[in-house]
């Protein structure tokens, strides 16, 4: 029988503390494979004392050795732009496969409204279109290009939210469409000669640049916006989103076209910093950054991870290849290294969410 | 349509294909009143409430609310209009935190000329939230927590602390403690308790009999799609309703209809 008198009052609501992110997790993990690569470069016998991440012999003014961080985050800043867009994706329980060869697509059509008339005073030889399209200003081809994202970014989410089409499947094709794109724009040409504006945006660092504000500007909008929190409750409970009354259909194509637009933007920022566009560009960038995801403690499952985590998560993959460079180790221990790492970041995941609850 | 009236449906009648889930349903309700249905499995209980939240639209009839013919859209019209709803399935986004949860969908804001990416008031939502916990008596004990961390009572509480937070002129909880524990039970129980001291109508579904006559002034039977009975808990028996429910019976004025 029901007890009125127990039950209710003396309520505590002090405490409304927010308990460790898994953020930690994946800072201690990369703290730990710096660790191991430090004590490495101790052991073996043909690194010479070298340190990772210090400047040893005092060839700089600072403690680290400054080169090699920038090379670091210098090599994971052009997918690490994707993966910023594949986290949201992720975020609402869907997948993009479709940014890489999106990547070359972009490349290849911005590029052939960037490029510059002449050439050490010669007609610039690899144009793909008349006069008309050269040296015309930097802001033209990067509209053209993320427009272009953003209308493949809308016909995935249209796929994917009104024809029920898995996304896996759906950014498949996209996947196959736009690398026909890419070689169809120009013939499989590649186009080169961009103007000096254009160039700028992928110059030096300057892909570190635009990632890191990019990724400053994503977690804001993911933590502290309607859009971040919409995005959370679809992948956490699309059925519990849809009874609360959000346009989960709209919001699902918002969230692709976001995706599919800083993937378009970083293949203006890559033909920018190589100069070029080729059909065969940004091969396997889109599992490179699902990768970064996923290590970064983004649930595929849905409503789980952060921006911080792909962030540190792109860190990872770029200390691991800087560190098997750094050991002397070729290209082939990397591929199966960071293999081994992704499926490791899936197990954790895993029996993190088995231990809950 | 008369005013005196919170709901009123006259034929309520949805068809799934040829399934006659809801048959020529006139129900209604008066202010401040707490009215139980019940029914056994697939006599159109949970039916009968999706028509009248907007989950799903009603095959033919009518349906007024505080005297006006409405026909909502969808559920989020339903709980403009102020019905709140404690789903079967509750409706609860595991991974967000009670505040988030609360007010899915209706977050409070800051900077609304950004579109979607105006900003949350996360600290409006903390206060409001904690105010609707004390209101209701709820006692969650951390509510930057999230979902998938709470039991099933605590998750129920937090689904019925939603209703109860937003001033809602009606209140509908479908099998509110089917899945919990005594003392979980007693907690919902008392938040009821609460909604009928406040004056605020509720509708409840549930298959606890001694809850039903414990919590409500009014009994609706429901069998196979149509109601049968309409019974008031003073001068009834619990016996008396299970014979409506199960068919041994039928109110007089519904002779015919089942």
């Amino acid at each position: 029988m029901s007890d009125t008198s127990q039950g209710t009052g003396g309520v505590t609501f002090d405490q409304t503390k927010r308990s460790w992110p898994s953020e930690m997790n994946v800072l201690l993990a990369l703290v730990i494979i710096i660790v191991v690569f430090e004590v490495l470069g101790q052991i073996l016998p043909y690194m010479n004392d070298q340190s990772f991440l210090f400047d040893t012999r005092d060839r700089f003014d600072t403690i680290f050795n400054e080169a090699r961080i920038k090379i670091i985050i210098l090599q994971v800043a052009i997918i690490g732009i994707i993966a910023l867009g594949v986290s949201q994706v992720i975020i609402t329980a869907g997948i993009d496969l479709s940014s890489g060869p999106l990547v070359a697509a972009t490349a290849m059509i911005a590029m052939s409204f960037g490029q510059t008339e002449l050439v050490n005073g010669y007609a610039n030889p690899k144009a793909l279109f008349g006069t008309w399209a050269m040296d015309l200003p930097v802001v033209i081809p990067i509209v053209i290009g993320l427009s272009f994202g953003a209308a493949i970014g809308a016909i995935n989410g249209i796929f994917i939210a009104h024809f029920r089409i898995p996304p896996f499947i759906a950014t498949l094709g996209m996947f196959l469409i736009c690398r026909g794109i890419a070689l169809w724009w120009s013939a499989g040409n590649p186009i080169s000669f961009p103007t000096a504006q254009y160039k700028a945006i992928g110059d030096g660092m300057m892909p570190v640049v635009w990632f890191l504000s990019l990724a400053v500007i994503f977690h804001l909008i993911m933590r502290y916006t309607v859009y971040g929190k919409h995005t959370y409750a679809i992948g956490s409970n699309e059925e519990a989103a849809r009874m609360s009354g959000i346009n989960v259909k709209r919001h699902k194509i918002m969230v692709y076209m976001i995706a599919a637009m800083l993937a378009a933007f970083a293949g203006v920022v890559l033909s920018a910093k190589a100069s070029t566009a080729q059909a065969g560009m940004g091969e396997f960038y889109e599992l490179f950054a699902i990768a970064m995801a996923v290590i970064g403690g983004i649930s595929l499952t849905g409503g789980r991870g952060s921006i911080i985590g792909t962030v540190l998560g792109a860190m990872v993959l770029g200390v691991i290849r800087s560190g098997f460079t750094y050991i002397k180790l070729d290209g082939s221990y990397q591929l199966m290294a960071m293999g081994g790492i992704i499926i490791s970041a899936v197990i954790l995941d895993q029996y993190r969410q088995r231990n809950r609850a | 349509m008369s005013e005196e009236f919170v709901l009123q449906t006259v034929g309520l009648t949805k068809h799934y294909g040829g399934v006659h889930a809801l048959e020529g349903v006139n129900f209604d309700m008066r202010k401040g009143e707490h009215v139980a249905i019940m029914g056994d499995n697939g006599a159109g209980k949970s039916t009968f409430v999706r028509q009248i939240t907007g989950v799903e639209q009603r095959t033919r009839g009518k349906i007024a609310f505080y005297g006006d013919e409405v026909n909502f859209s969808g559920p989020l019209d339903a709980r403009e209009a102020g019905i709140e709803t404690v789903f079967q399935t509750l409706a609860l986004a595991d991974d967000l935190d009670v505040p988030d949860n609360l007010f899915l969908g209706r977050e409070k804001t800051k900077w609304d000329f950004l579109g979607p990416f105006r900003l949350l008031d996360y600290r409006a939502m903390r206060e409001a939230t904690m105010a609707g916990l004390e209101k209701t008596g709820v006692k969650i004990p951390n509510i930057r927590n999230t979902i998938a961390n709470m039991s099933g009572g605590q998750r129920q509480c937090v689904a019925i602390a939603r209703t109860a937070t937003f001033a809602s002129k009606l209140t509908i909880m479908d099998e509110p403690t089917a899945a919990l524990g005594v003392q979980e039970t007693a907690q919902v129980e008392n938040i009821i308790r609460t909604l009928k001291e406040a004056g605020e109508p509720l509708i409840l579904v549930s298959h606890n009999m001694r809850q039903v006559m414990d919590l409500v002034d009014r009994i609706i039977v429901f069998r196979r799609g149509r109601m049968v009975a309409d019974l008031d808990v003073n001068a009834t028996s619990g016996e008396d309703v299970v014979s409506y429910i199960t068919g041994a019976k039928t109110g007089t004025e519904f002779e015919g209809a089942a």
